[in-house]
């Protein structure tokens, strides 16, 4: 079993042995944590050329990015929180997203653009933030949000070696939580998603740590003789709306769950894309309370949805006319998901 | 004294002595006049609305981009402004594909994606321009950072305007550039304007090179807009970041003047937000005459004659280009 964190450090690892032209930058790349290990030993691999720190300045540290894909390099530039990200905005969506398109496809900017999800431990208003969406909106960019340790292996690699630039979403939960990960694996397929769990009642899409909540969510709703079919879609863009479409038709019942807020997020994109396709769907949405992120534990928990609240959801969805079984309760008996505490 | 204090230096400017290099003049004359004819005539199409895109003219302002050009291989880079029609040109860009990228058409540098304000010819190591002030900065110093790291001779020129020193990425940029040693070497355009306000309504500390010498970077500010003097000490600096005899960055602070408005084809002296008599100044001075008064007359008339024939081409390439089917709209949204 490998821990996401180390399955991210050896997607870059294995994208850095592949092509000498990839490295790796970013505010503590090279430190001694290693940006909560998925850099740690990359700096002593591939030397301080290809594996260094920078100044804070991200705007400009983005541009460095798009100027070195331009001339052929194919660099991951590494934020410790997606908040981070707001700084490269004008970078990211000005020219990243537009040059191969605005220069008449004369140049690429194969890049990668690494944020972090805080969660827990007092992350507060400004290490939480999901903000995924903001680039799924804008034509050009690539966003993909692994949620299992293989997935982050392959996706990497996926990322590094498309050559359009990617928003790399990581979520601080996910760090801690092991799976199985087949080292010979090769790049994931951009686009493709995974339906992670077979059921019939309703589909339950999971974004990012969202996805382990959506799984947990219907293990509990079996007990409540709900079925409920869970799919990763792994890329937000290009979402694999086929693989969701065809769920929903079987399920007639959409549930997304988000590791955001819902006003024009993932969440409302899938289920417009999927009310699209299919006629008569039935739909929630599930994400951030719609505030900044509190810091106090009290008020933390207010703010998060989580198993529970999926649960509630599904059947609402599915069984309006039934009670609610005590979803928190039966949760109290399932395995404990990871936590980290803090400072970072 | 306030900044932009040079446009009120008198004019002393001298005839050219015969004694200067009449290649050098020649291609350095060849160039300007291109162009500027190429700019009057995007000036005179202007209003037949052929030219479907902004268009921000850099006459009066031409002389930087032939003199920092001119010393570069065509496998060096410039990155340019949204006013890059000069550098564009200056850096070996088709004039007929400009023409007709400007017209909107397929055959132009782009095919009709990116009109005037984002022109693009990596063959000849010209990066895309922006329309947001600043943006391609970082751009070109991860550009020279990659030539650094592969171990390459090449050289970027970064052309910037006096307000792009006032986007955050200027002073972030410089940083990380002199933090590295990059072969790369900055050229403000310092027309006093961004749009219509003036540095007195901009910057606190008018002394731009001071500014940018804190962060380690060497400098040096031109007192007037000499293409000879520019190019002299454009050519020996970019010599000496190509071979390593110093390190770059380097910056280079030059006063210019724009004759025309902001954007579009048209004088707006009239409009009263700056002194007609500083026009008459640098018009006075006009560095198309001055190099074309410095060869013999003949010599002179003969280029003109070649450009006028290139624009001809240019003209004739736009007009009868098509332009893209609207089935082509997604091509290249994705590489």
């Amino acid at each position: 079993m490998t821990a996401y964190k180390e399955a991210v450090r050896l997607g870059i690892a294995r994208a850095m042995r592949a092509d000498d032209d990839v490295f790796l930058f970013g505010l503590d790349v090279d430190d001694h944590l290693g940006i909560q290990g998925t850099t740690l030993g990359l700096a002593e691999e591939f030397g301080a050329k290809r594996c260094f720190g920078t100044p804070l300045s991200e705007d400009a540290m983005t541009g460095v990015a798009i100027g070195a894909a331009m001339a052929g390099m194919r660099p991951i530039h590494t934020h410790i929180r997606m908040d981070f990200l707001l700084l490269c905005m004008n970078q990211l969506v000005n020219i990243a997203a537009k040059a191969h398109y605005m220069f008449g496809g004369q140049v690429t900017v194969p890049m990668v653009a690494r944020g972090i999800i805080g969660k827990s431990w007092g992350q507060g208003a400004q290490h939480s933030q999901g903000l995924h969406s903001l680039f799924m909106h804008i034509p050009g960019l690539h966003v993909v949000a692994p949620a299992t340790p293989q997935d982050a292996m392959t996706c990497m690699m996926a990322s590094v070696a498309d050559n359009n630039p990617v928003v790399f979403v990581e979520h601080r939960l996910l760090y801690n939580r092991e799976g199985p990960v087949d080292i010979s694996a090769g790049a994931s397929t951009i686009g493709k998603g995974r339906v992670c769990r077979e059921g019939g009642d309703v589909t339950i899409v999971g974004i990012s740590n969202m996805l382990h909540d959506a799984l947990k969510a219907a293990a509990l709703l079996e007990q409540a003789n709900v079925s409920a079919e869970v799919i990763d879609p792994i890329w937000l863009a290009p979402l694999d709306m086929d693989l969701i479409t065809r769920s929903v038709e079987k399920t007639g019942r959409l549930i997304v769950a988000d590791a955001a807020w819902t006003a024009c997020g993932a969440s409302a994109e899938i289920v417009a894309a999927v009310a699209e396709r299919v006629p008569g769907v039935q739909v929630a949405r599930i994400g951030f309370a719609p505030t900044p992120c509190p810091t106090t534990p009290s008020l933390e928990k207010a703010f998060y949805p989580d198993a529970v609240t999926i649960c509630v959801a599904a059947m609402r969805l599915a069984v309006p006319e039934a009670s609610i079984p005590p979803f928190a309760a039966m949760a109290e008996d399932m395995q404990q998901d990871p936590v980290f505490k803090g400072p970072f | 004294m306030p900044a932009g204090h040079h446009r009120l230096n008198p004019c002393r400017r001298k005839p050219m002595s015969k004694n200067f290099d009449n290649d050098l003049i020649s291609r350095l004359y060849r160039k300007i006049r291109l162009i500027r004819r190429m700019e009057e005539v995007v000036a005179e199409i202007y209003p037949s609305d052929k030219i479907k895109s902004p268009v921000h003219l850099s006459i009066g302002q031409e002389a930087i981009s032939v003199a920092f050009c001119d010393p570069l291989r065509r496998q060096d880079v410039v990155s340019m402004t949204y006013r890059g029609h000069a550098a564009f040109l200056a850096k070996g860009g088709s004039p007929s594909g400009m023409m007709a990228e400007l017209y909107g058409k397929r055959d132009g540098v782009a095919h009709g994606i990116a009109g005037s304000m984002h022109l693009v010819d990596m063959d000849n190591g010209i990066l895309g321009a922006s329309a947001v002030v600043g943006t391609t900065i970082p751009v070109a110093v991860g550009y020279a950072m990659a030539i650094k790291m592969r171990g390459e001779d090449r050289v970027v020129v970064c052309f910037l305007g006096d307000g792009a020193t006032e986007e955050g990425v200027f002073p972030e940029s410089l940083n990380f550039a002199a933090l590295h040693g990059l072969p790369i070497l900055f050229v403000c355009e310092n027309n006093g304007l961004a749009i219509h306000s003036p540095l007195s309504n901009r910057w606190a500390q008018p002394d731009l090179c001071r500014r940018v010498e804190g962060y380690g970077v060497e400098t040096h500010r031109f007192e007037d807009m000499d293409t000879i003097v520019l190019r002299a000490w454009a050519a020996e600096r970019i010599e000496a970041i190509r071979t390593g005899a110093s390190e770059g960055p380097i910056f280079a602070e030059c006063p210019t003047y724009r004759w025309l408005q902001h954007v579009g084809p048209n004088d707006d002296h009239d409009q009263d937000y700056r002194d007609a008599g500083e026009a008459a100044h640098w018009r006075g001075k006009d560095e198309v005459a001055r190099l074309g008064d410095a060869l013999a007359p003949d010599m002179r008339s003969a280029i003109d004659e070649e450009v006028e024939a290139i624009i001809a081409e240019a003209v004739a390439y736009a007009e009868s280009s098509p332009f893209p089917q609207p089935g082509e709209l997604n091509v290249g949204a994705y590489a």
